[in-house]
């Protein structure tokens, strides 16, 4: 009994834990800025290679998963500047540029790095609950996604850079007046966002295939849960990710995999018909 | 809505202006509803090259080998797809990611019917409706529960590419003997193949249309007839209607238009169309494979329409056969890199020429004749 519930709990932290990682930095830009980045399963692999070229380098896993998320900070920010900037004022142009700098970087990846790399095995082992065997590393992502979330909250709410993140979402002008470099705040944001999408590639580096394509698995997951979601991140994608998990982990159990995939898919199509501003449009609309 | 645009047809020497008003008979009437404010070709120049592109287009297949024109006849079969990618995202300005979705499922609708039931009699003509009246389907319900659910702009696409991404995957893992639909193995990621071309009846022995010059001409023919019989429906109350929800939908619904069910319209419209792309790409090659649903594939039409123009038909036309001829050619000449190329084109296209640079061209190019022969 108590394993099966330990089992249950598991499944539901797993797919929890995948659902928020994924999709933190995808909901971070698109809540504050309103676009969607395409690049952003581009910038979980560009966390992923560099992750795992750091870790084959001789560094311990914990600093070559923070380098693999600098580094797709670093790439983030100078396409904000290069790119992203320019299109602010059309939402689905900006869209579809972040869409062409993905096949770039898929395709560049493939032609320069090969169709494979090497990975790293996951480590810290495995334990038996029940005659069932769980991998150690996986309930460590859970406590990273639940700690990720209290940090991006301290962050946004108890910091002044928080507040004038809050501030640049809100009124843009109105900030820009009292003296916020809001252009900046865009960057830094995209940057975050960024850093956000190669941390997760970093952390699932040590857990799958790496290909130039391995982005693409991230990108259902992590829209489904933005799109349930809408644009808050703690009121939206948060219970998002949580009432996904249930059902994805339900399906998965039940049907495999795919079907978990599927099930999300439905579960998306009938939500934006009953609250299409999302989980945090119906939330705080019920509040006002 | 009637809007500045019906004045639209006295802009201009149109073909309606040349005839004197009373021998304006039945004929002219319907060549009129060609022109109008929400397509930009018009006037004697404008038809004078029309008529000559369609003419080069007709001797074609005079001058070059039977493969040749099998291969343009492959450029044509996905015009369709992106013509009604145009009126989704130019003329009701709301984009989809996903219209891989349709042609996919179009395409395997037509190879599972045409597997079961044979060619003969005609059925692969039935089995082409039947298989964008599939596609179209889905168009109605997805774009139910999208448009009806109030989901704006960004949502749309996000959900449409989910729904390929989806179809995709589930199609790719399909290998197993378990997963036919009567004698049609679905095959998994090596997709289906060995579906019997379009097959015209004809007495004294059926017309089996392989990638050749029959085809050809009859996808020329497709191709006109949709060109001309969109740019009848974008100038008439429907397409208006469109434009003026593209620009505001706010007040389109005060003018009192269920934009809904417009913008449904219109997605079911394009639905069908990447379906019928989907079933004669299937008909010309017979075969389909998961990929053809893939983010890459789903991200190409994106392009062309984005290259083109989206707010122009003509334009869209134009640039797809542009881009599709030089995709074809970089995967000959430079294999690896045509997607890279064609991601740099996308991302150069958004930021300098967000119009299309095919859109501008024209309008570049009809401002320079404006002056000189006093026409548009």
């Amino acid at each position: 009994m108590l394993s099966t519930l330990f089992s249950f709990f598991y499944q539901f932290g797993d797919a929890f834990a995948f659902l928020v990682i994924a999709s933190m930095g995808l909901a971070i830009i698109f809540g504050m800025m309103g676009v969607i980045n395409l690049a952003h399963g581009e910038f979980i692999m560009c966390g992923a290679y560099t992750t795992v070229s750091l870790a084959q380098l001789g560094l311990p896993l914990p600093l070559a998963i923070i380098g693999g998320a600098a580094v797709a900070g670093l790439i983030g920010m100078l396409l904000e500047v290069t790119i992203i900037r320019h299109l602010y004022h059309r939402p689905l142009d900006s869209i579809v540029a972040t869409w062409g700098l993905s096949m770039i970087a898929t395709q560049g990846v493939l032609i320069v790095l090969g169709s494979t790399m090497q990975g790293v095995g996951t480590p810290l082992g495995s334990f038996t609950v029940g005659g069932f065997s769980y991998s150690t590393y996986r309930m460590v992502l859970m406590g990273i996604a639940v700690l990720l979330l209290v940090g991006l909250y301290l962050l946004f709410y108890h910091t002044r850079a928080g507040v004038i993140a809050r501030a640049t979402i809100q009124l843009p002008r109105m900030a820009r007046a009292t003296g916020v470099d809001t252009g900046r705040v865009y960057t830094l944001t995209f940057g975050l966002g960024a850093a956000l999408a190669g941390l997760a590639g970093g952390l699932y580096a040590p857990t799958m295939t790496l290909v130039p394509t391995m982005g693409a698995t991230f990108m259902v997951e992590s829209f489904v849960t933005v799109v349930i979601g809408g644009g808050d991140i703690f009121l939206g994608a948060a219970p998002a990710a949580a009432i996904l998990a249930v059902i994805r982990s339900g399906m998965t159990a039940w049907q495999g995999q795919l079907f978990g995939q599927i099930g999300l898919l439905i579960t998306v199509i009938i939500v934006i018909r009953v609250l299409p501003g999302g989980l945090s449009g119906w939330i705080l609309g019920g509040r006002k | 809505m009637t809007g500045p645009g019906n004045s639209g047809l006295s802009v201009g020497p149109s073909l309606i202006d040349a005839t004197p008003k009373r021998q304006r008979n039945t004929l002219a009437l319907w060549l009129s509803r060609l022109e109008g404010p929400q397509t930009i070709g018009r006037g004697r120049g404008f038809w004078i090259t029309f008529v000559l592109a369609v003419l080069a287009a007709a001797i074609y297949p005079m001058f070059v080998d039977g493969w040749t024109v099998g291969n343009t006849a492959y450029f044509l079969v996905w015009t369709f797809m992106a013509m009604g990618l145009g009126v989704i995202w130019g003329y009701a300005g709301s984009l989809s990611f996903g219209q891989t979705a349709f042609f996919g499922l179009a395409g395997y609708g037509y190879g599972v019917l045409t597997l079961n039931f044979g060619a003969a009699y005609g059925f692969t003509l039935l089995a082409l409706v039947l298989a964008v009246g599939l596609a179209a389907l889905l168009a109605v319900v997805l774009g139910y529960f999208m448009f009806y659910g109030r989901v704006q702009g960004v949502f749309i696409g996000i959900v449409t590419l989910s729904v390929t991404l989806v179809f995709q995957a589930f199609m790719a893992q399909t290998a197993g003997p378990e997963w036919a639909i009567g004698a049609a193995r679905l095959n998994g990621f090596n997709g289906m193949s060995g579906m019997p071309p379009l097959t015209i009846p004809w007495p004294g022995g059926d017309v089996l249309l392989y990638a050749d010059i029959a085809l050809y001409y009859v996808l020329l023919g497709l191709m006109l007839l949709v060109y001309l019989g969109l740019r009848m429906l974008l100038n008439a109350p429907f397409g208006n209607v469109l434009v003026a929800i593209r620009e505001n939908p706010e007040r389109a619904e005060m003018l009192g238009y269920d934009v809904r069910r417009y913008q449904l319209l219109g997605f079911v419209l394009g639905g069908a169309l990447a379906g019928l792309s989907g079933v004669l790409y299937t008909a010309w090659g017979q075969y389909i494979t998961p990929s053809s649903m893939s983010i890459t594939a789903a991200a190409l039409p994106v392009i062309w329409v984005a290259f083109g123009g989206r707010k122009d038909v003509t334009a869209t036309l134009i640039g797809t056969l542009v881009m599709i001829f030089l995709y074809q050619w970089l995967t000959i000449y430079g294999s690896q890199y045509a997607i890279v190329v064609m991601g740099v084109i996308l991302v150069l296209t958004v930021l300098f020429a967000p119009e299309g640079i095919v859109l501008s061209l024209m309008r570049w190019i009809s401002a320079r004749l404006k002056p000189a022969g006093g026409r548009a």
